[in-house]
């Protein structure tokens, strides 16, 4: 630009003469001197927080290092990822059904699916746990045979539903009916073109969900979805009032045992809460990332890849 | 040019809720004709269009393609709908090109084009997709996502993809609406490229000249019927009737 301005012919003498100065060099944008006050005093506060954290004794970050990896705390853990994991596939399954029930057509389908929703959207989970837990006191048996007719066998529900079982359908049916939401606004999501195309291409409706809409509904669903996993974990801390010992369960009998530890203890569940939903945003990135594929020119690089690249731009 | 009916429409007749779109229109189009069918917006061209591969269905008339009922079967006098499956094999035969391409985002070129032969279980779809890329001119794209395309590139692709089952007949939704006017005329060209092949075409279109100049027949259609129709020559240079008169003195 500079250099052009230089050779350019001066248009007139009487003028005066355009400024060099002015036109070589780059403006120069305005301050915001309140930006760096407020950041002055959010700066301040963070410190005095976290200088708090370490240094009130209240925190016994001693204990809390004692309890962090013990072994009925590591138990808990394993629990609370098992009956979590669980829920979440089977919230997804039973989500994704109840969603193309709604989409079918069918107005039953659609009924059912509709009353679902609006019923074990409306129980509070700690509710629907209670209830399954005293489900052996209402249907003492669970039997096979001719519906209203007579039974050809029979089990016990005590025997066939552990706790575990117990708290994996609860969350379960809990999450069907908000994954259903998820996957029914993600399916939405997709453009009715796509339909068109996959209709006029003679494709099986199977294969146009597998292959065309999903994919594309996933980029809808992915961040709703794990947005709902966040919740579902800490969710899961409710099944210790159904005698399961997760991690929440194990923190707070231990808090009976060792009454003095129980503020450690309390840090030791948030710290692994906050681990576990971590792990999960990092998943969450780079699933979002595989579903992108094709909405953008270019993909932006990951944060290692950014790494990567101003340390080998800083030693080469 | 042999005499086969490659479309016979006869009575389509549809309605949107109280609007009539098709109001009983009859045609007929001959193997390895090009047919364009023009007229003002909403005068029931992509309806009529879409009939054809049973996209929308027709409420009275049928649609029969080389001969066969398409989207339906006569049984003792009355016309049933298909089921799935019989659908789905009558439109593998039938290309259709949309206004706005409606390339599958998250697929690659590439992968676009072999969907519907490996659908359809089709011999070498990847050999034979690159053959198409390379004959729309955009083989070095095979690889690309749609999105990093131009619309005129997307368009071929488009048309790659509605050649990849060997269609019989390629239906045309107004292929060059949505692009800008500088890239209408590479999509065209690969049109061209086609009815100079022999398979039978269908394009709903505004581009008059185009049509003036590729096609056989022209359909002139507004409110729903058949106004006009003959070879391109006479209904776009002489159009008997006021309405076409009107029409292709406002567009040309």
């Amino acid at each position: 630009m500079s250099a052009d301005s230089s050779t350019a012919p001066r248009l007139q003498v009487d003028t005066p003469p355009p400024d060099d100065l002015l036109t070589s060099r780059p403006v120069i944008r305005s301050r915001h001197p309140w930006r760096w006050v407020a950041t002055a005093v959010v700066l301040v506060l963070a410190v005095q927080l976290g200088h708090g954290l370490i240094s009130n004794p209240f925190y016994q970050w001693d204990r809390f290092r004692f309890w962090f990896t013990q072994a009925p705390i590591l138990e808990g853990l394993l629990l609370t990822l098992e009956v979590a994991a669980w829920s979440a596939v089977l919230g997804l399954l039973g989500g994704v059904v109840l969603a193309l029930m709604r989409l079918s057509g069918v107005a039953l389908l659609q009924a059912v699916s509709w009353t679902y929703i609006w019923i074990f959207r409306a129980v509070p989970l700690i509710v629907l746990l209670l209830f399954l837990f005293n489900f052996s006191a209402l249907y003492p048996q669970l039997s096979i045979g001719i519906p209203f007719g007579p039974a050809f066998s029979g089990i016990d529900t005590t025997d066939l539903l552990g706790y575990t079982v117990i708290g994996v359908i609860g969350l379960s049916l809990n999450e069907a009916a908000y994954a259903a939401e998820v996957v029914r606004a993600g399916l939405a999501s997709v453009d009715q073109g796509q339909h068109e195309a996959a209709n006029a291409l003679g494709l099986s409706r199977a294969r146009q969900f597998r292959r065309i809409v999903l994919p594309q509904a996933q980029r809808a669903i992915v961040p709703a979805y794990v947005n709902q996993l966040v919740g579902l974990i800490k969710a899961s801390s409710l099944v210790s009032y159904v005698s399961l010992l997760d991690l929440f369960g194990t923190v707070q009998t231990l808090g009976a045992t060792f009454p003095g530890d129980i503020v450690p203890l309390l840090l030791v569940a948030t710290v692994w809460y906050v681990i576990l939903t971590s792990v999960l945003s990092v998943v969450q990135y780079y699933v979002e990332r595989y579903y992108a594929r094709g909405s953008q020119r270019t993909v932006p690089p990951t944060p290692f890849q950014r790494l990567r690249t101003v340390t080998r731009k800083r030693f080469a | 040019m042999n005499g086969k009916t490659a479309v016979e429409i006869r009575g389509a007749t549809k309605s949107f809720g109280t609007h009539r779109v098709l109001d009983g229109i009859d045609l007929d189009i001959r193997a390895g004709q090009v047919a364009a069918v023009i007229g003002p917006s909403g005068a029931g061209k992509s309806t009529l269009l879409r009939t054809i591969n049973h996209l929308d269905q027709l409420d009275l008339g049928y649609v029969k393609v080389l001969g066969e009922l398409i989207g339906v079967r006569e049984h003792r006098g009355r016309l049933h709908e298909l089921g799935d499956r019989a659908i789905r094999q009558q439109r593998s035969r039938i290309g259709f090109v949309f206004q706005n391409f409606n390339l599958f985002p998250h697929l690659t070129i590439l992968e676009n084009v072999t969907e519907a032969p490996r659908a359809h279980r089709r011999p070498t779809p990847e050999k034979r997709a690159l053959e198409l890329l390379e004959k729309v001119g955009i083989a070095e794209k095979a690889h690309a996502y749609p999105r990093q395309l131009s619309g005129g590139q997307q368009q071929r692709a488009a048309i790659a993809r509605a050649l990849a089952l060997e269609p019989e007949l390629i239906l045309f939704d107004e292929p060059t609406s949505a692009l800008d006017p500088e890239l209408v005329g590479e999509v065209l060209a690969v049109i061209k490229e086609l009815a100079r092949t022999g398979t039978t075409l269908v394009i709903v279109t505004h581009e008059i000249a185009f049509a003036r100049e590729v096609a056989d027949l022209v359909f002139f259609l507004d409110g729903g019927r058949l106004i006009e129709h003959g070879p391109a020559a006479d209904v776009i240079d002489n159009p008997q009737h006021p309405r076409t008169r009107e029409f292709i003195g406002k567009v040309l």
